[in-house]
């Protein structure tokens, strides 16, 4: 099977655009239809947003592609293939396709965007046609102290149009070849900042870096190859990024959304972002954010000090600790119980929206505190999830 | 960053969103700086009227280059970022038509062209204004939050295409473009002393049907003009031009659909009543609807007005503009004659002593009647789309392009009467018949009659089916434009 991109003739109204931009010659028509030739078109996206129909955004896995004279001849598009998505893709490119469908595994079933999100871009740069941005920061955001070295690194795209949205990834080429002497692996990242950038009005976007260095039985030290790349790039270097990817983990547009936040670690780094696009739409917002945050320490919580200074009319943040000397260890499902009855108010709201990133088993503490609350509060959590996901609700995120 | 990629970053700090480097050129800034204010009045005076404080969902382009061209979101119209974008600028090129073919392309204005090209950047300029001025009372009767964004979002982009000429006449043409930048405020559609240049532009927008009928036919002159400037060998006007035909598409998409969801819902309504005959007015009315005779009566009107756009048939005015290659055709990068046309012949219909006759005319002086040729074309596309939405209802009408003799005030046919086939009608012939060619009082009071607010999330008036797919990728009952405070 492969991906083909197609043209729906029944919303296309031949304007041209398409053709006009597309920079490779992919896309001609004929006194019928426009189409796109499966042989050229290279998945660049460049033809996307100025279509003013939305017809030109169609993605097909066909066994073998259409070809140029089977489209001409169509009035409508072909009945979807039953075994490919029918949703919006997260990604066209095939690794960074794996590595968000291995994240958003255990959502309990297949995610969708939030209904009033924006219409994320993807794909727009590859292995083949990487962007390259330079980095303008790199600082560290655990304490000097701490045993985790996390970091907040921004990419700066100059004049390249790299456009995002608050919850979407980018994928990270670290330069050289693994054992094998093939290319390392994409290592995708969230983006912590928010659309527009840093501050309003910058082409630059921030990661939420943690350096894995993992003792091993055998006394080494796994290295992550990514992660101490970013974290050890100075100033000024170049690095290679795809993407952006990413197209059902996303913020709502809507300034009613009660937004829940649960992470741990540098799963913050979406939530950096959704917290940065409502400090900057303010004036319109009515909704409410509230974050649970866990780490184990508050010297190892990434964007402790930053978080400080949120004021609570914008951030309800809980920050949970589960290391703290002397003290029972809390997890963010404890404080989530400590809050029932909030969130239980808030999960009756149909604007409400859960977003859950983090490591690997959040999922579960958390699933067993909503549903205990659910218990003591009336709420079928279960069922309530369901319904959340298919509406675009409820979303999870965890590596 | 490769050689292409130059103007492409959009600097978006400044009062004026711009990529033509608007800081470095402190004279250009301060004058467009001192015409925003009058620009601001004019768009709370004559802009959409009583949505000036809603939120809307507007696309906004920020950047030339496809891969960052737009970003949507919720905005005041009034604080929309009008900016000033040009297209990458095409390494080398060079003119591509006219007697000056093959040099390189112009970066300032030609000494002996200046005065050819301020009225043209004037006359284009003049119609982007005058559009939000006739649809401003659109608002109050829009059939649905979804068509009531997509009116505003043709209105702030047709602000934007004023700003792309006034940036040309600011940038170019000293005192006088300040002067003529001045005017483009001043003129007011369908005002008895100071109209708009153009007659279509100075026609009133009464209904939603004749606003899908302007966007479908007169905004697609303007698109066929800004495919002939785009052409230009001025090469900011190229610019400028390719990059507002972007936008322009849109404006194309909303009158193609509007009419094309009008149609489906009439025929869907008549086939739910087990109505066959579409001449059955009274009947089809009675269900809400737009009867589909009503739909050509409106096809007759507009079509017509917009074929006057193009002016006279023979014109030496079009001729100097193609011989100074200032405005060429169609898609010429696309065409393969010699680009000058000297001596080559285009074949025109006239009406010589009351008669139709076919001549062939020199070239040069039939480009008004090629670029019109060309934008007949492109416009019965979709009629055609229109007849399959009857079609595939099973229901035996079928919409026409009428005869461009017909109904004309501008040109040679101008002086006679000819009914939609093209038959020449006496007088009185006319006058009896008119009544099954143009819209009557009786379809212009059923139609106004129709135009009722409807402002629910995801809900649309009885005579105009849902679109087949949101903006932006939205759901169905999307609010579109947050009214409320």
């Amino acid at each position: 099977m492969s991906k083909q991109h197609l043209i729906d003739p029944e919303i296309c109204i031949r304007c041209n655009t398409c053709e006009a931009t597309c920079p490779i010659g992919a896309i001609t028509h004929d006194a019928n239809n426009y189409v796109v030739d499966a042989t050229i078109c290279n998945f660049c996206m460049d033809c996307v947003a100025p279509c003013p129909t939305g017809s030109i955004d169609n993605w097909f896995h066909v066994a073998a592609p259409f070809s140029l004279d089977d489209q001409f001849g169509w009035t409508e598009l072909p009945p979807r293939p039953a075994d490919g998505p029918t949703e919006v893709a997260d990604a066209l490119d095939a690794e960074a396709e794996a590595l968000l469908a291995e994240a958003h595994a255990r959502a309990g079933g297949r995610a969708r965007a939030p209904a009033t999100a924006s219409k994320p871009r993807i794909n727009l740069f590859n292995r083949a046609n990487p962007a390259r941005a330079t980095v303008v920061g790199n600082r560290r955001i655990t304490a000097p102290d701490a045993e985790s070295d996390v970091r907040h690194i921004i990419l700066d795209f100059a004049a390249i149009p790299f456009p995002v949205l608050e919850g979407q990834s980018i994928g990270i080429l670290p330069p050289g070849t693994d054992a094998q002497g093939q290319p390392h692996a994409m290592r995708l990242y969230s983006i912590a900042s928010a659309r527009d950038g840093e501050r309003p009005n910058t082409n630059n976007l921030a990661l939420t870096v943690k350096r894995v260095q993992e003792p091993q039985p055998d006394g080494s030290v796994l290295r992550g190859v990514a992660s101490n790349y970013l974290c050890d790039l100075p100033m000024g270097a170049a690095v290679a990024v795809v993407g952006p990817f990413g197209a059902t983990f996303l913020m709502p547009d809507d300034p009613d959304a009660d937004i829940i936040m649960i992470c741990t670690g540098t799963g913050a780094a979406p939530f950096r972002g959704f917290t940065e696009r409502r400090r900057r739409t303010a004036g319109a917002v009515r909704g409410r954010l509230m974050m649970f945050f866990g780490a184990r320490t508050p010297q190892e919580l990434p964007y402790f000090g930053p978080l400080q200074k949120v004021p609570p009319a914008v951030l309800d943040q809980e920050l949970v600790y589960s290391r703290l000397p002397n003290q029972p260890r809390e997890y963010v499902q404890d404080r989530m119980r400590r809050r029932a009855d909030d969130l239980a108010a808030l999960l009756g709201k149909p604007t409400t929206h859960v977003f859950i990133c983090g490591l690997r088993g959040l999922e579960d503490g958390v699933e067993a505190a909503l549903t205990e609350i659910g218990h003591t509060h009336g709420l079928d959590w279960p069922s309530l999830r369901s319904t959340m996901r298919a509406g675009g609700r409820y979303h999870a995120e965890t590596y | 960053m490769a050689d292409g990629m130059q103007g492409v970053d959009v600097d978006y700090d400044g009062l004026i969103p711009n990529n033509v480097g608007l800081n470095g050129d402190e004279r250009l800034k301060k004058a467009l700086e001192t015409w925003h204010p009058g620009y601001i009045d004019w768009w709370k005076d004559m802009g959409p009227e009583g949505f000036q404080e809603a939120l809307v969902y507007l696309r906004t382009a920020v950047s030339v280059d496809p891969k960052g061209w737009a970003k949507f979101g919720f905005v005041k119209m009034p604080d929309y970022k009008w900016g000033i974008l040009l297209a990458p600028a095409v390494p080398n090129r060079t003119i591509p038509f006219g007697k000056h073919k093959g040099e390189p392309v112009w970066q300032e204005v030609p000494g002996e062209y200046r005065a050819m090209l301020r009225r043209l950047l004037v006359i284009q300029g003049d119609t982007e204004p005058a559009s939000v001025e006739q649809q401003r009372h659109l608002g109050a009767t829009a059939p649905s939050l979804y068509d009531l964004r997509n009116l505003f979002q043709v209105n702030v982009e047709e602000g934007r295409h004023l700003w792309a000429m006034v940036y040309l006449l600011q940038k170019y043409f000293g005192t006088q473009g300040r002067e003529e930048a001045e005017e483009l405020l001043n003129r007011r559609s369908g005002h008895e002393d100071n109209p708009r240049m153009l007659g279509a532009f100075n026609e009133r927008t009464p209904d939603w049907l004749s606003f899908f009928m302007f966007t479908y036919f007169t905004d697609r002159d303007g698109k066929m003009q800004l495919e002939a400037l785009a052409q230009s060998g001025f090469d900011p006007l190229s610019r400028t031009c390719r990059f507002m035909l972007t936008e322009e598409a849109h404006h194309m998409f909303v009158g193609e659909t509007g009419v094309s969801r009008i149609v489906e819902r009439t025929c869907d309504a008549m086939n739910k009543a087990g109505i066959t005959d579409p001449t059955a007015t009274a009947q089809i009315r009675a269900l809400g609807v737009i009867d589909l005779p009503t739909i050509q009566r409106k096809i007759n009107m507009h079509y017509p007005l917009t074929l006057d756009l193009f002016g006279n048939e023979i014109s030496t005015n079009a001729a100097n503009a193609f011989n100074a290659g200032i405005k060429g055709r169609f898609r010429e990068d696309k065409l393969t004659d010699d680009h000058a046309l000297l001596d080559s012949t285009y074949p025109v219909l006239r009406c010589i002593d009351g008669q139709f006759v076919e001549q062939h005319v020199p070239a040069l002086s039939a480009l008004n009647m090629r670029l019109r040729d060309d934008f007949i074309t492109d416009a019965a596309g979709g009629v055609g789309r229109w007849n399959k939405v009857i079609e595939k209802a099973g229901i035996a009408f079928k919409l026409t392009l009428p005869h461009q003799a017909h109904n004309r005030r501008i040109g040679e046919f101008a002086s006679i009467k000819a009914d939609p086939t093209g038959q020449i009608l006496s007088e009185a012939e006319w006058v009896a018949r008119v009544d099954t060619f143009l819209p009557t009082p009786d379809d212009a009071a059923y139609i106004t009659g129709l135009m009722q607010p409807v402002h629910g999330a995801g809900d649309y008036a009885s005579w105009i089916a849902p679109p087949k797919a949101g903006i932006d990728g939205k759901p169905g009952d999307f609010e579109y434009v947050q009214i409320h405070e």
